[in-house]
Order: C-alpha cells, then structure tokens, then sequence
C-alpha cells in the first residue's frame, strides 16, 4: 500500500459513490472514511522509529519541464497529522450519516475530495505539490458552506475562500520563487523537491520576502490575529461538520507547514522575524481568549479559543526550541481532537435551545442529559489543558520552549493558559448549567451523536494517558527540520560574544 | 493575342518566388475550403435550409479538420515560404492549432444560433473561414506586408460575424463599434509599420533585426526616434487587437453585442493570433533592443491586468464579464512578451492553449443557457443552474475556477508557467500584479459560481433566443421573411417546457462538457501541453 492510495481513496470511492442512488451516500461516505482511517493506522503501525528521513517515499517525475514532482512521504512530522485527518473525517461523517442533507451525493462527495486534498497537502514532500494541495483542500468548503451553510452563507463563504485564496496566492509566487532563485542562485536545474530545495539554501534577500509571501497565506488559514478577518463570518457560515474540519484540520495544515517548509527552506529568514512571530501569536493569544470569553455565541467562543490554541501552536514552533516544537506539533493534534467534538457538542447545545447558538439561550441542559454533560465536561477539561490531559503536556512543552528562547513572552503567554480555564468553563456552566434557557428542551444525547463524540473522547482519553506516543515519532525528524534555524541562531550569537 | 503576348514578354524577366507547395497547404486549404463553403451556401433549391444548415457547417468542420491534420504532419519541419514571406514552424501550427479549434467549436455553438440563418449559413462560415487563415497568416508573417495582409483578413470578417445577428441591435452596434475602433487599430498599426520601414528600410523581420542591431543605437531607442514611433505605434495596433488597457474600451461592448458563438470566437482565437503576433514581432525583429521596449510593455501589461479585473467586478452580464477577464487575462499574458526569452514564448503560448479551454467551455454554457432563457448572458440566468442543469453547471464552475487559477485545472498550470517566466526573467515585480490581479477576479469569477450552486432559480423572464415567442417578438422586423421563421420555431415549445438543457441541445452540451473536461485534465498532467509549448519557445531562433 503506497501513500497514493492512502491520498486518493477517500475521493477514489466518493466518485463511485456519487453514481450510486443518494440513500446510500451517507452509509458509504462512513465506510469510505473508516477504510481510510484503516489505511493510515497500518501506516503508523508500519512507520519506524527513530528515523528522521522521509519513510514510504513515493517519487515521479510529475511536471518534467519544470523540475516538479509527485513526491510523497512520511516522516514524524505528518504522520500523526495524517491519522488525526482520518480520525477527525471519521468522526465528522460519522455525525453527518446521522442527518439527512439536501442533495448528499454532492455532500459527502465535497468532504471526500476536503479528505484527499488535506492528506495530499500532509504528505506532499514538493513544494508545488504542497501548493496544489493548499489550495484544492479549500474549495469543497466553498461549496459546503455556500450550499448547505447557514444565515448569510455566501457572504461568509465569499470572505473566507476570498481570504485564504489570496493568501495562497502569495505562497504561489513565493513558492515559484524558491524554485526559481534557488535554482539560478545556485546554477542548477528547477527543482520544487523539498529535499533537493534544501540543499540549495537562498540569499537572505529573497529569503527575508519569500518567508512573508508564506507566512500571509499560513498566517490566513490559521487564522492569527491580524488575518482573521473572516474568521467569524466563515465559522457561522460553515454546517457544523464542515466548521469542525476545518478549524480542527486545514489550521493543521498551515501550522504543518511551517515545520515542513519555512524553517528548513528560510533559516535566516525564521530567525530574523522570529520575535515578530512570536508577538502575533501572543496577541493571537491573548486577543483569542477575550473574545472567546466576551462573545454571546457558543460556536464562535470555539472559533475563538482555536485561535488562541493556534497562538499557542506558532509560539511553540518559533520558540525555534526542539521542545517549543515538539509541543506545539502534539499540541496540534490535541487541538484537533478537541475542536472537532466540541462543535459537535456546540450543535447539540443549539438543537436544545431552539436551534439557537446563542448563550443565553442555553442553560440547564445537563439536568436532563447527563452522558451529553459528561462528554462536554471531558472534553472541557482537556481544552482548557488539565493536567493530567495531553493538551498539558503540549502547552507545557510549548511554553518549556519559549521560556528558553524569549522569556518575557513566555511569561506573558502564560496568562493564556489560565485564561482558557476561564472561557472554557463559562462555556460549559453557562451552556448545560445555571437557569434554565427560555427555550430549552433537554433530552439526552442521540445515539447517532454520541458515537462520534465519544470516539474523539476515548481518542482523547487516550493521547492522555500515553502523550509519549506522538513525541517519540516526531522527534528525530523534528530536531531534523530545526536544524537549520538552529545553525542559524548559533551563528550570530558566536559573532557577537566574539569582539 | 497579341496582348497576352506583350503581357508575358512585360513579365517575362520578372521570376516568381519559388513557392513550397506542400509547406503552403494549409493556406491553400483553408482558402480554397472558404471558398467552397461560400458556394455550397449559394447552391441548392427549394426548401434548403435546413439542408444547408446542415451541409455547410458540416464542410467547414471538414476544412477545419484537414487543416489541423496538414498542420500536425507539418510538424518539426519549420520551412521558410513564398522568399521568406511566411514561416511555417511549431510557433505558428501551434498557435494554428488553437485557432482552429476555436473555430470549430465555433461551428458547433453556431449549429443552432441565429446568426447563421440572419445572414446566410454560406456566408457565416466561409467568413469564419476567412477569418482564420487571416490568423494562420498573421502568426506565420516573417515580413510587414504579409502581417498587415493578415491582420486585416483577421479582422474585416470578424466585423461582419459580430454584425451577423443584423436584426438585433445589439449585434449591429457591436459589429459597427468594432470596425470603427479596430479600423482606428489598423491604421496606428500600418502607420507604425511604415515607421519602422524608413527607420530600418525593410520590410522583413531578419533584416530589421540586424539592422537595429548594426545600426548603433548607441542613444537607445530615443536615439532614433522614427524606430521609437514606429515601434510605439506597432505595440498600440496590436494591443488594440489584443484589447490591452488603455485600448481595450470596445471589448466588453463588442463581446456583449456579438452573437455568442462569434464571442467565444474572438476571444480566444483572435487574442490568441494578436499574442502570437506580438511574439513573433517583438521577439524577432526587435529583440535586440529588448530592454528598451520592455518596460513600457510590462507597464501596459501592468495597468492591463488591473483595469481589466477592476472592470470585471461589477459586470451582471457574462459576457461583458468575460470580454474585461479576457482583458485581465490578455495582461497576464503580455508578461510573456515581456521577459523577452524562449521561456517567456512558452509560457505564453502554453496560457493561449489553456485560455482557449478555459474560455470555450464558458462561452458554450453561456450558448446553453441562453438557449433556454432570454437572460441566459446575466448572472441571474445562471441561479440555480447547479440544480437545474448539471451538465451544464459543473463546465461553467470549472471554467471559472481554472480562470481565477485554481490548483487542479489547468488555469493554474498556466499561472504557474508565466510567473516561473517572469521571476525568470526578473521581472518579480510584475509577477506580483499578476498575482494581484488573479486576487481581483476571485471577486467575480466566484460571484458566478456561487450564483449557480448558491443561488435559488429566479423565474426566467421570457424563453430564449430560439424559442417561439422570440422568433414572434422578431417577425414585424423580419417582414415574414422565411428565413425569421425557419427551422427550430416548431421546437420552441418543446423547448421551454424541457427541464433539461441537456438533451435538447446536444451538441453545445458536448462542447462544454468536453472543454470543462480538457481544463481538469490537462491541469493534473500537464505535461503534454508543456511539451507543446516548449516547441513553440524553440522555434523563434536566437532566444535563450
């Protein structure tokens, strides 16, 4: 089994299931993304550790005259990334098969080709493949949210495919342009192959506006604090399956990239605006958490602590600390399984209180629903990264790594931790405690609801007990991927002890 | 006889250029073939129109096919004919190519529109005949003359096609307005070309290149300010054709107006031979003082690229819509002219060939649609296609997404080419309008997608074009003409009462369905076409 069949199975049998009749779409959209997720845990099983290179390489010549390849691979990077997609898919169509959707056979055909084009995106090991894959993973959710969204959808779709398009724009030049100037900087063939493009280190000229052009367009998807403009529009506008793949996986995805592409192709780069970086994700931070504890509306306080969480994820990664990234990539895997169920809780919560997201129309649901309350209060808890949870461990780790590079920041972010404590819980004690909602009719949780929630929940439990899981297979290639920065930081430091 | 006698001793000391027949085939071909066609359409008796409309876009489908097939074996043989007038090489069949499969497509929107009946099926098609071996000769020109003989053979029948649809007014505006403003065109070009002959004195293209080269332009251009002018004035002809900003005003206009088939048309295959021209022109004759044009050609393509998507914007009508995305689009690929080198041609001949499937398949669902509704051109005829009509909603939403440059299609592949050219060619700066500017049109290419997929159906305001109460709206003009009440006004009704435009016309199904489909496979693997365009690239000599 080569990782082409792991990327395209998902689209591969949602093409053959578009031509069958539509009752069967969500019944298959199920088996599609379980046969998947088998696929990816043989992967993991088979993966060896303590290896830093690429494992399972696939590599063909795709676009000869351009010196681009159909390369792909795992390494201890993605390969967590990669069952954690599956795993969030999984549970996304699991909730979805539940549901009757208008016209499903485009439905569940959109969340396959979403599946294909994130996996894509997490194993490309070419730059112009990674590129490609960025950008095709976005426009399932176009039409996702611009069909089947909710008020005001194509507003919302309009503003968030518009943002991240023009994000991805950048990357596209900025992309063309590592090839290019490597190439000629160099006086080699063009070459998109990540390795090979390794080997060719830029000036620090095109480096410096190369490492923006990128940036923009990860910095959009995440979204951070200045480029999240159409976060709240673009999250009200998705259907909940759709919002909670996207805020648990595609931010992955650019945060991925980071790790995978900036810092071993823009050494000098990462380290010149290494401290602007870290400024975004502190604001992110700190701004994430106000907002998520002021806003009235319960899918938005999920939309917001995700940025804060993804504050947390980039401080981690441009801590430029083997630690700093370690925690921030189990960190983004902890993310991911506890977004996603939290949307699927937040749906629950609105069909209760009348189909209103709104706060302070909830209220008193867990009386009546106490497998519902005990699931969100799991799933709380690991949010605002209890100890004993993995998210403790990823947000310790982050923080262990920027504490060692910028200890004023580090200190100041540690305020975020304490205030995801506060909006998650207002959350949860305003959501299913306190007075009972005007319009609340609590019943407990369906099965076809449950099923979903409580995989990611045990998979939480899980990651938990055992958070060494995920470490020791990112390691190697981790402190791989820092290398280069990490030369680069020693550098300047030596010249500056030196007169 | 005595006559004849003094005729040939007169020309007896003059010898005729050695002319290669078989590298002039397809010139012949196509002539002949418009000729043919133009007969056919006169001939016959009784009730003939339908067999004429039948018959006569079949023979020029024919003609098309076999000057493809003539072009392809022409392939890898680059022959210089008629004493170095014309230059049969892969630049030019490729570019041939393209026309002709525009042309085509062409045949098959038309089978059914009204503008071949308003104006005789004979005369429609051989003038669209006309009009691409005016093409094939403005790629192929290695000299001023036969350039301007093609681009005036390009151009005079594409006049009358846009003006075909005579009994409607807007087909007559738009026919009017191009030939006013494209004569305006000609007459800059032929005086630029008589500039830059008394500048350079000759005519053709090796020549003026090494003249310009030994002529000791030790002042650049401004030394010379009759090569300055006439250069200047060459590159605003062109970019009249080309509609380049601030000469593209009449496109929008003049695409609106035309019949839709004739649209689809010129905005492929004409952009296509003004580019082509531009290539070899610029690239050959004057590609020695490349550093002096250049910049003023990476400015116009600069303001270029923004004027065009700016005005696309707030466009409700596709077609003016896709007539100001063409002139972003013509932007786009001026950059290739601009950097000036072998992968500058590439790139942009590999766009043209990628601008063709892109455009046809939008043009063919504008046709479809049109077909059923009276606004089938207006965004809002587009609401609730997705629903409505399948086969016709996914080309149209392919066609947008490879337009704005999506991954997957080929619109991406084509992007993806000039910008490698331009950062090549270090002209970064314009790659990041480029990209700017594809930024822009996601604001209008999207609008269209979402109106089909997001958009409730509106009610259609009246039937379409060939349906019943159109052709009744048409009659007190018509006069009862036979022609205003020809074939298809039976099928009107069974038309409106169709849920699915599928079926009913099938042939423009195709043609959407088979572009839609060329744009997503030729952007997975691209690498036929970049074969295709690295040809092209090669047959200019002298570039590296």
């Amino acid at each position: 089994v080569t990782l082409t069949i792991l990327i395209w199975l998902p689209l591969a049998i949602a093409l053959v299931a578009s031509q069958l009749p539509g009752r069967f779409a969500g019944r298959i959209a199920v088996l599609n993304s379980l046969v998947t997720l088998g696929v990816a845990v043989d992967f993991l099983a088979r993966f060896k550790l303590g290896h830093a290179g690429l494992q399972f390489v696939t590599d063909k010549v795709w676009i000869s005259s351009l010196g681009i390849h159909y390369k792909l691979g795992l390494d201890g990077l993605n390969v967590a990334l990669v069952v954690t997609t599956c795993i969030v898919f999984c549970a996304a169509m699991l909730w979805c098969a539940g549901r009757e959707w208008d016209r499903p056979r485009t439905f569940y055909f959109q969340f396959a080709l979403a599946q294909s084009g994130v996996l894509g995106a997490f194993c490309a090991q070419d730059l112009a493949l990674f590129v490609a894959f960025f950008d095709l993973m976005l426009i399932p959710f176009f039409f996702l949210s611009g069909i089947w969204g909710g008020q005001n959808r194509v507003r919302g779709t309009t503003k968030l495919v518009i943002y991240t398009l023009v994000g991805s724009f950048f990357m596209l030049v900025g992309a063309i342009a590592t090839g290019v100037l490597a190439s000629s900087q160099h006086g080699t063939g063009l070459t998109f192959v990540l390795s090979s493009l390794q080997a060719l280190p830029l000036s620090h000229t095109s480096q410096t506006w190369i490492f923006l052009c990128f940036a923009i367009a990860f910095l959009v998807k995440m979204p951070l604090v200045p480029f999240h403009g159409w976060l709240p529009d673009g999250y009200k506008a998705m259907p909940i399956p759709a919002v909670a793949v996207f805020s648990a996986i595609l931010s992955k995805v650019a945060a991925y990239g980071f790790l995978r592409i900036v810092l071993p192709l823009f050494p000098y780069a990462a380290v010149h605006f290494q401290v602007i970086m870290l400024l975004i994700a502190l604001v992110s931070i700190l701004w994430g958490t106000v907002v998520a504890f002021t806003t009235p509306d319960a899918r938005l306080v999920v939309a917001y602590s995700s940025v804060a969480q993804l504050g947390f994820i980039t401080l981690g990664i441009f801590s430029l600390h083997t630690d700093g990234g370690q925690g921030a990539l189990l960190q983004m895997v902890n993310h991911a399984l506890v977004t996603a169920p939290l949307f699927f809780i937040v749906a629950a919560l609105a069909q209760r209180a009348g189909g209103s997201e709104k706060l302070a129309d909830m209220g008193g649901i867990a009386f009546r629903a106490p497998i519902l309350a005990t699931l969100a209060l799991i799933i709380t808890l690991a949010t605002l990264a209890m100890p004993g949870s993995s998210n403790f461990v990823g947000e310790f780790l982050i923080l262990f790594g920027v504490f060692n590079a910028k200890l004023p920041i580090a200190l100041i972010a540690a305020l975020g931790v304490v205030g995801a404590a506060v909006y998650a819980l207002r959350l949860y004690i305003r959501a299913l405690h306190n007075r009972v909602g005007p319009n609340v009719t609590s019943f407990e949780i369906s099965l076809r609801d449950a099923v979903p929630v409580a995989g990611m929940v045990i998979v939480i439990l899980v990651l938990a007990f055992y958070p060494h899981f995920g470490l020791r297979r990112s390691a190697p290639s981790l402190r791989s991927s820092l290398a280069a920065v990490q030369l680069q930081t020693s550098i300047p430091r030596r010249v500056a002890q030196t007169p | 006889m005595s006559l004849v006698m003094t005729t040939a001793a007169a020309t007896g000391h003059l010898k005729g250029p050695h002319i290669d027949w078989a590298s002039f085939m397809p010139f012949l071909v196509l002539s002949g073939g418009a000729l043919i066609v133009l007969l056919i359409g006169l001939l016959g008796g009784g009730d003939q129109t339908s067999t004429r409309g039948r018959v006569v876009p079949l023979v020029t489908v024919l003609v098309l096919a076999a000057f493809m097939v003539i072009g392809i074996s022409r392939f890898h043989h680059p022959a210089s004919i008629i004493a170095g007038a014309l230059a049969v090489d892969d630049l030019a069949l490729i570019l041939d190519m393209i026309f002709a499969v525009s042309a085509i497509a062409c045949v098959l929107l038309s089978l059914r529109a009204r503008a071949p009946e308003t104006a005789g099926h004979g005369e429609y098609y051989s003038l669209l005949l006309f009009s691409v071996l005016g093409m094939a000769v403005l790629v192929s020109a290695q000299n001023l003359v036969t350039l301007f003989i093609g681009f005036e053979l390009l151009s005079i029948p594409l006049y009358v096609l846009c003006a075909s649809e005579y009994r409607r007014e807007g087909s007559l505006e738009s026919g009017l307005k191009y030939l006013v403003i494209g004569s305006v065109g000609s007459a800059t070009l032929v005086y630029g070309l008589a500039l830059v002959y008394g500048a350079t004195g000759s005519t053709e293209f090796s020549q003026i290149a090494s003249q310009i080269s030994s002529g000791g332009l030790a002042g650049g251009l401004l030394g010379d300010p009759m090569l300055f002018t006439g250069l200047a004035l060459v590159l605003v002809g062109f970019a009249f054709k080309a509609s380049v900003a601030p000469f593209h005003q009449w496109t929008p206009d003049v695409y609106e107006g035309a019949p839709t088939p004739v649209t689809a048309f010129m905005a492929t295959a004409t952009k296509a031979a003004a580019l082509g021209v531009l290539l070899r022109f610029f690239d050959v004759a004057a590609i020695d003082i490349q550093n002096t044009w250049a910049p003023a050609i990476a400015t116009i393509a600069a303001i270029t690229i923004i004027v065009g998507n700016v005005g696309a914007l707030g466009q409700s009508s596709l077609k003016r819509m896709l007539g100001y995305s063409s002139v972003g689009q013509a932007g786009y690929m001026l950059a290739g002219v601009v950097v000036g080198t072998r992968l500058g041609v590439d790139a942009t001949v590999l766009y043209l060939a990628v601008y063709l499937m892109m455009n046809v398949a939008a043009f063919a669902v504008i046709v479809g649609v049109q077909d059923e509704r009276a606004d089938g051109d207006e965004l809002s005829g587009m609401a609730g296609l997705g629903a409505r009509s399948p086969w016709l909603a996914w080309p149209m939403t392919i066609a947008m997404l490879a337009l704005a440059g999506i991954p997957g299609t080929v619109g991406f592949i084509g992007k993806f080419q000039l910008i490698h050219a331009l950062v090549n060619g270090s002209y970064t700066w314009l790659a990041v309008v480029l990209v700017l500017g594809s930024m822009i049109s996601l604001g209008y290419y999207l609008r269209v997608v979402a109106s089909i997929w997001m958009r409730a159906p509106t009610p259609s305001p009246g039937p379409g074009y060939t349906a019943v109460s159109a052709r009744g709206r048409l009659a007190p003009i018509a006069g009862g003409s036979p022609e205003a009440d020809g074939p298809g006004a039976g099928s009107g009704q069974a038309m409106a009462s169709a849920a699915s435009l599928s079926s009913r016309f099938p042939e423009v199904t195709l043609v959407a369905v088979v572009f839609g489909a060329a744009c997503v496979v030729f952007g997975v693997f691209p690498s036929p076409l970049f074969d295709l365009a690295a040809h092209a690239g090669q047959a200019i000599g002298g570039l590296f």
